[in-house]
């Protein structure tokens, strides 16, 4: 396999509030290979935005700070360049899409508009070209009459639509590495079918490396090559996508596949109709953590060794890796 | 068991007008909801699914009377709420309830979890006193799943899940027999989603509740219903038991809805029917069949006529769909 395009290590991002430290992610490491997915799902809070946001140097800051480790990407580290230099990789070489296509894209400017100083931005090309180059990008994800639409804005879209032209601005630049955080919790099924399609299409023809950040384990398996999952801003389980869906054995996330209904089947392949398991209890606050296990209050294989230390992330078989100590 | 039916919809129509011009006339209408009718079993639970603005959430409003309908009937019992003054209508809303989408906007930050739920009590004057009045908000509490000492603190010290158990909790203080669920475990984490499907299924059974469960996902439609309704563009295209609907889907749209729903199993890859284009605005629909201009086996006579909901499913079961090609 390749050398990885993006490398995170041990990267730590806090918030610094009135009441104490908020440790939002703590001591991440993954890594993004050319033309593959990795996945990063998990509850709300658990991390995974401010680990997209720390790649990019979006954390807002005060209160915010990426307070350790490195994130790779072509040889530099991206936490040691100044905002000029970070500025010619955000949305060039790395790029993004937000989850709300609604409020991601400005209001009073048309699409075109929007896509055109992007491009007009990071690449060399004379003003007429940048449209032609804005009007090819529409047409490659899936816009209808895109001469057209180019001059809408984006209220006369749906959202649908507005989520493609999002995509259109974050690859018009050809980027290596694209991060996707939620890219279509806000959709309806039917339109989240067309732009995973179209996500995965476009992978394939320009070889980026997507990092995928969802809430939706369907989606993870449907997209993804390997998952990592998130809880209380640590990695708790890691591996390739048929090891965590096959065979996961952090007690966290095999509560989140049965938390999923219609996960269990019945030898007629139809999903059982008994209860759903679940998870008991809430996710603790990032400001008064357990000592030991971040899981353990929700966890039912807990043992009084959880209790005591914290567990590492350890290797149970080749590149699968959970942070607990019990084997089940 | 069989007939008991608890709900009966009968033709049910709601179209907002837009209006325009100086005159403030009718220049359109959206059509939220066209001609829907399907009935509701004691103890059952219909699930209504489809996309956003379909008007599946209009629909259950419509029913309760919070958005008065244009036109058709709603049977409750047996008594048309449509012709009901608003009297009657008050002492009747103590029998069906409703919980809406987003517990954060539906609670009032200022009332504590007693007066949330004594409220409701106090409106219908169902308690004597107030032993009896505080003894009935414990055991609300006790069957929501919440704490007692929860009654002196206020939503904002709840999370998500817990503010959802309290909206059960207001809802089930009139002791209804029927509930409108509006998407309700759509704003939560999948753990905290399946305490309240299972919190909502056992509270079905000890209760004897009869639930209209809105959501858009089709997951957990298939997880709770007894049997769900599909709506494409405020049509009802296509109805019935769960296990069928979900097993052997008649109606295209049906198809392309379920095929399109991400399995989480990687071995599973599979070819999806993805639907081209968006969904139609409700203001002018296309003609004959809504679905026609998406639609992967349309003929030329789907462009003329909207087909009616025909009978598909195996003898004597009731599996309806909208689809002049659907076999």
């Amino acid at each position: 396999m390749s050398a990885a395009v993006l490398e995170v290590k041990n990267l730590k991002t806090s918030f610094f509030t009135d009441e104490g430290e908020v440790k939002a992610v703590d001591d991440v490491s993954f890594e993004v290979f050319q033309g593959k997915t990795i996945g990063i799902v998990g509850e709300s809070g658990c991390g995974k935005s401010v680990t997209s946001l720390s790649i990019m140097r979006l954390i807002p800051e005060p209160p915010g700070r990426v307070v350790g480790g490195q994130i790779n990407y072509k040889g530099r580290d991206l936490l040691k360049l100044s905002a000029a230099e970070m500025r010619k990789i955000r949305g060039n070489e790395i790029s993004m899409i937000f989850q709300e296509p609604m409020t991601s894209l400005n209001p009073v400017f048309t699409i075109g508009n929007q896509i055109c100083e992007a491009i007009a931005l990071h690449q060399d090309l004379p003003s007429s070209e940048v449209r032609n180059k804005a009007i090819e990008m529409l047409k490659i994800v899936g816009i209808p009459a895109p001469e057209k639409r180019i001059q809408d804005y984006p209220h006369q879209l749906s959202g649908g639509m507005r989520q493609r032209v999002m995509i259109a601005m974050a690859l018009s630049c050809d980027p290596k590495v694209l991060i996707a955080d939620e890219p279509t919790t806000a959709l309806d099924v039917t339109i989240q079918a067309q732009i995973l399609d179209l996500l995965r299409d476009l992978q394939q023809k320009v070889g980026m490396g997507l990092i995928l950040i969802t809430h939706d384990l369907g989606v993870v398996a449907e997209m993804a090559d390997e998952v990592v999952v998130m809880y209380a801003g640590r990695v708790v389980e890691k591996g390739p996508v048929k090891d965590i869906f096959g065979n996961a054995k952090m007690p966290y996330t095999r509560g989140l596949m049965s938390s999923i209904p219609g996960m269990s089947l019945d030898q007629s392949g139809h999903a059982k109709k008994n209860r759903l398991e679940t998870i008991p209890g809430i996710v603790p606050s990032l400001l008064h953590l357990p000592v030991g296990c971040r899981f353990q209050e929700r966890c039912k294989y807990v043992i009084d060794a959880c209790k005591e230390k914290e567990p590492e992330l350890r290797e149970i078989s080749v590149s699968h890796r959970i942070r607990c100590i019990r084997d089940i | 068991m069989e007939n008991d039916v608890l709900l009966s919809v009968k033709n049910l129509v709601k179209r907002f007008p837009i209006k325009g011009g100086i005159l403030s006339r009718e220049v359109a209408a959206v059509h939220a909801v066209s001609d829907v009718s399907f009935d509701i079993k004691r103890g059952e639970t219909l699930g209504l699914v489809g996309e956003s603005g379909c008007g599946k959430s209009t629909l259950g409003r419509c029913i309760l009377r919070l958005i008065e309908p244009t036109s058709g009937q709603v049977f409750f019992k047996g008594q048309d709420l449509t012709q009901m003054g608003a009297q009657e209508l008050r002492k009747l809303r103590r029998h069906m309830q409703i919980i809406f989408q987003d517990p954060y906007a539906s609670l009032n930050p200022r009332m504590t979890v007693e007066d949330i739920l004594g409220e409701p009590l106090d409106i219908h004057s169902i308690c004597k006193g107030r032993a009896e009045r505080t003894a009935r908000i414990h055991k609300l509490l006790d069957l929501c799943g919440l704490r007692r000492e929860a009654v002196s603190r206020y939503p904002h010290e709840f999370s998500g899940g817990q503010r959802q158990r309290i909206c059960i909790a207001r809802a089930l203080a009139v002791e209804p027999d029927f509930l409108v669920c509006d998407e309700p475990v759509s704003a939560l984490d999948v753990s905290i989603q399946a305490q309240i499907v299972n919190l909502m299924q056992d509270l079905q059974k000890e209760l004897g509740l009869t639930y209209l469960f809105i959501a858009h996902d089709l997951k957990v439609v298939e997880h709770i219903s007894t049997r769900v309704a599909v709506m494409y563009l405020g049509k009802v295209v296509e109805i019935g038991t769960a296990e069928e609907l979900y097993a052997d889907p008649k109606h295209p749209y049906t198809q392309a809805l379920l095929s399109a729903i991400p399995i989480p199993d990687p071995t599973l890859r599979k070819q999806r029917t993805v639907l081209r284009g968006d969904v139609p605005s409700p203001i002018s629909p296309p003609a004959g069949c809504y679905f026609h201009p998406r639609c992967p086996i349309a003929q030329e006579n789907c462009k003329d006529s909207f087909p009616e909901l025909r009978e598909l499913g195996k003898e004597g079961r009731s599996h309806r769909a909208a689809c002049f090609y659907a076999k």
